[in-house]
């Protein structure tokens, strides 16, 4: 095919006792939006990390501004122009944002030239619209600047295809359109752009093209056009999916947990809400609004400095975590690899490990293996025993044994943080019906998302924060992705 | 083996590495010098090994918290010296002097513990300055002057029992309560959590502030007794002590498959780990082996332990 950037040919890559691609064929033109589908484990990332020569093909061959690429490695593809914008963040933190942007590509052979990667630097940085000096230490930025730096980054080594990999995953709403509009430009200057993502709005929103894969096969390219969200699902799922948002119709009953006027100096600031029994409450808002943080001072993470908590109409206040635990109250963090998991443990002891089984300081250990198997049924979590090592599991299956871990301390109180980041639709289902389950037990449940459609399909009340503070509220039926929007981001705007 | 097909119990093949390591060494020595197959020569290896097993087996504990303790070698010294003052200067009876020695390895140890738990410092740092407050520790109490004890108090550290050395056997009996420890107890659970993810482990209620001195307190109190160990074979207590000790008992615990980025260990490996080490020396001194080339041996053994740790770990990893 003429004018193709971007060819597959018959590729397959085999990893010891894994098919991750199977004999794709598959061509990218210029000047296209392709957006790559599948649930995790699809073969997406490791489709797109041989494009990007991160890894050898087993069988076939990449094609790339039709000329046949032989592996030479990552570096190799830059100068083919092969762009690629990470899905975990390969930056360095301690090195400015020109430093990073030059790193590996430094003009002139010894010596450095400070002025030229400077005035590169604020061109590329103009180019993805991030408004940062060039001099800023990456790890002052925050997530989602330093996404756009990585991209910044993909550009700067004159690309002819860029590979995003979930790009996403960590902006807000106002930074996804900066980012949307990068991919716009890139589009209109005859770029192709691979496209990996979860989010199919995103898919309808960007893609001239999809093409969505399963079990690392290719399972068919279409244009954008012709399909709509169900019939992507199905094609990324392999059945059709009933429902992916299982919302339980229950009757509120007493409050459960009430917070007043909590602070701690930073954020959160001044907050107060309650959530009663059976109910789920939405916490919405940008990244930075502070929802993580008052869930963590709630739990006593990071204790409050003032304000009331009281769980059952009693009084507490939580200096750790410890101490909230035996207050009923549980907190499910959003970021698995980094404080939640212990990759390196089975998955009996990561399910336990917040109530280890057995008597007087004693391990019971058949009882553990018993506790494990139920909840690996239940949650239908994929392993094949409950000895194996977390980080040999899927991504969803890590998430769902760490939210079996909440589940095993029985508290009144459970606080999701984005219960379901970064996993696939099969697992997003499971979880949310998870969590109705616990509502329909009279559970109270405290539920925050970036994503706005989980909040606003699963939820009885919706909390907006904005700087710390809680800046609006809003029951069901009042719902609307415009007010929640308009209050996570206006100046001032009263609850 | 059950464990490790099922890619289970991560140190199952360190462990069984340095298992092989044990066995191709020692059929290769009991062919090539003839002395090492006697019951002397045995009974030399079972005492020269207690003392780094007893402080690997210490360091195991502190390891899989992802910490580390460098101060082991110097508050086994202290212990010595202190249990050696209570005998001989105090006129207290040897168990006396002994137990008095391993609670000085515990105070040690309760410093180091509440220095990284309480005072925020890095294990390498809070240790490392107690290695030296130790060594000052030493020389202050002994008068930098050996203090001699009784012949008759070798029985610990020399003594044979059933014709099965006296130190080794009180090892294998600290070492089957110490894997009971990280085994079946929920302390153990919870340094393994600990070194794990500090974090992952905070957010489900374990506290480092109460668990994790436990385990440099343990380490102190195997030090200690290792210390009295050597007290006992030297018949006085030294106010020089071997500083490569600690080294050598950090080697045992990595070559038995502890992690220095915590959350993995045995305390199986590190007698294993111990034992091979012990062996090592014992057959360069038999084959006459120059001992400067020892130490390169040792060096290229904790290689080599390594680099298996990490091919091992790809392969789990690629499996998954």
């Amino acid at each position: 095919m003429s004018g193709a950037v971007v060819e597959f040919r018959g590729v397959s890559k085999r990893f010891p006792g894994v098919e991750a691609v199977v004999d794709v064929s598959l061509a990218v033109q210029a000047g296209e939006v392709h957006a790559v589908a599948g649930e995790n484990g699809a073969g997406k990332s490791t489709l797109m990390n041989l494009l990007a020569q991160r890894e050898r093909p087993s069988e076939g061959e990449i094609l790339v501004a039709g000329e046949r690429v032989d592996f030479h490695g990552p570096r190799h593809a830059q100068r083919l122009g092969v762009a690629m914008v990470h899905q975990e963040l390969a930056l360095f933190p301690h090195l400015s944002v020109a430093d990073n942007l030059s790193l590996g590509r430094e003009p002139g052979p010894v010596r450095l030239r400070r002025r030229t990667e400077l005035r590169e630097a604020r061109a590329l940085l103009a180019q993805v619209g991030l408004a940062v000096s060039p001099h800023a230490l990456v790890s002052a930025l925050s997530v989602a600047d330093q996404q756009l730096l990585e991209l910044a980054k993909a550009l700067a080594v004159d690309a002819k295809v860029v590979i995003m990999d979930e790009p996403t995953a960590s902006l807000s709403s106002s930074e996804i359109g900066v980012l949307f509009d990068v991919v716009e430009r890139l589009r209109a200057d005859g770029i192709a752009v691979l496209y990996v993502t979860h989010r199919l709005e995103e898919i309808f929103r960007l893609a001239d093209r999809v093409t969505v894969m399963r079990d690392g096969r290719l399972v068919q390219t279409l244009a954008t056009s012709s399909i709509d969200e169900d019939k992507l699902v199905s094609l990324m799922v392999g059945r059709e999916l009933a429902n992916l948002y299982a919302k339980p119709n229950v009757e509120a009953g007493p409050v459960v947990l009430s917070v007043r006027n909590l602070t701690r100096r930073g954020v959160p600031h001044n907050c107060s809400f309650d959530v009663r029994a059976g109910e789920i409450v939405g916490l919405a808002g940008i990244i930075g609004a502070g929802r993580s943080e008052l869930a963590r001072a709630v739990f006593g993470a990071e204790p409050a400095d003032e304000g009331v908590i009281e769980v059952d109409g009693r009084a507490i206040s939580p200096r750790s975590p410890r101490d909230a635990m035996r207050a009923g109250v549980m907190y499910v963090t959003e970021d698995r690899k980094r404080d939640g998991l212990l990759l390196n443990r089975s998955v009996a002891e990561n399910i336990t490990l917040a109530r280890v089984p057995g008597t007087r300081g004693m391990l019971n250990r058949r009882r553990e293996v018993e506790i494990a198997r139920g909840r690996v049924e239940a949650l239908r979590i994929r392993t094949p025993s409950t000895d194996r090592l977390l980080r040999l599991l899927s991504g969803g299956s890590q998430q769902k044994v760490l939210v079996a871990r909440g589940l095993e301390t029985d508290a009144r109180v459970m606080m999701f943080d984005e219960p379901a980041r970064g996993i696939d639709i099969g697992a997003k289902a499971e979880v949310f019906a998870l969590i109705a389950r616990l509502a329909e037990q009279g559970k109270a449940i405290l539920m925050i998302s970036s994503y706005l459609p989980e909040l606003l399909n699963m939820c009885d009340r919706i909390l907006v924060m904005k700087d710390g503070r809680i800046v609006g509220e809003l029951e069901r039926d009042a719902f609307s992705e415009v007010r929640i929007g308009a209050m996570a981001t206006s100046e001032r705007l009263a609850s | 083996m059950n464990a490790i097909v099922r890619g289970h119990a991560t140190a199952a093949l360190s462990q069984l590495a340095a298992a092989g390591a044990v066995i191709v060494l020692a059929v290769v020595l009991t062919f090539a010098a003839p002395a090492f197959l006697t019951s002397t020569n045995l009974f030399n290896i079972g005492v020269q090994t207690s003392i780094t097993a007893a402080m690997a087996i210490g360091l195991t504990f502190v390891i899989i918290t992802a910490g580390i303790d460098l101060s082991v070698a110097a508050s086994a010294g202290l212990a010595g010296i202190v249990g050696a003052k209570l005998i001989a200067g105090a006129g207290a009876p040897a168990a006396i002097g002994i137990l008095g020695g391993v609670g000085i390895g515990g105070v040690v140890g309760l410093g180091n513990g509440l220095l990284v738990a309480w005072a925020g410092l890095a294990p390498f740092i809070a240790t490392l300055g107690m290695m030296i407050v130790a060594q000052g520790g030493v020389l202050l109490v002994s008068n930098a002057l050996p203090i001699p004890l009784p012949n008759s108090f070798d029985w610990l550290g020399a003594g044979s029992f059933e014709g099965l050395p006296v130190p080794a056997l009180f090892v294998v009996g600290l070492a089957i309560a110490a894997h009971l420890l990280l085994t079946r107890a929920k302390v153990g659970r919870y340094f393994y959590a600990l070194g794990s993810s500090p974090e992952a482990a905070r957010l489900s209620g374990i506290s480092a502030r109460r668990y994790l001195p436990l385990a440099y307190v343990l380490c102190g109190l195997l030090a200690g007794f290792a210390g009295m160990l050597s007290t006992s074979q030297t018949v006085s207590g030294q106010p020089n002590y071997d500083p490569n000790l600690a080294l050598d008992a950090i080697a045992a615990a990595v070559i038995g498959g502890a992690s220095l980025f915590g959350g993995e260990g045995t305390i199986f490996g590190a007698l294993l780990g111990a034992l091979l080490i012990g062996v090592v020396d014992n057959g360069a001194v038999l084959l006459n082996v120059n001992p400067y080339w020892q130490d390169v041996i040792l060096g290229a053994l904790i290689w080599l332990a390594v680099l298996f740790d990490q091919a091992r770990r790809r392969r789990l990893a690629a499996v998954g």
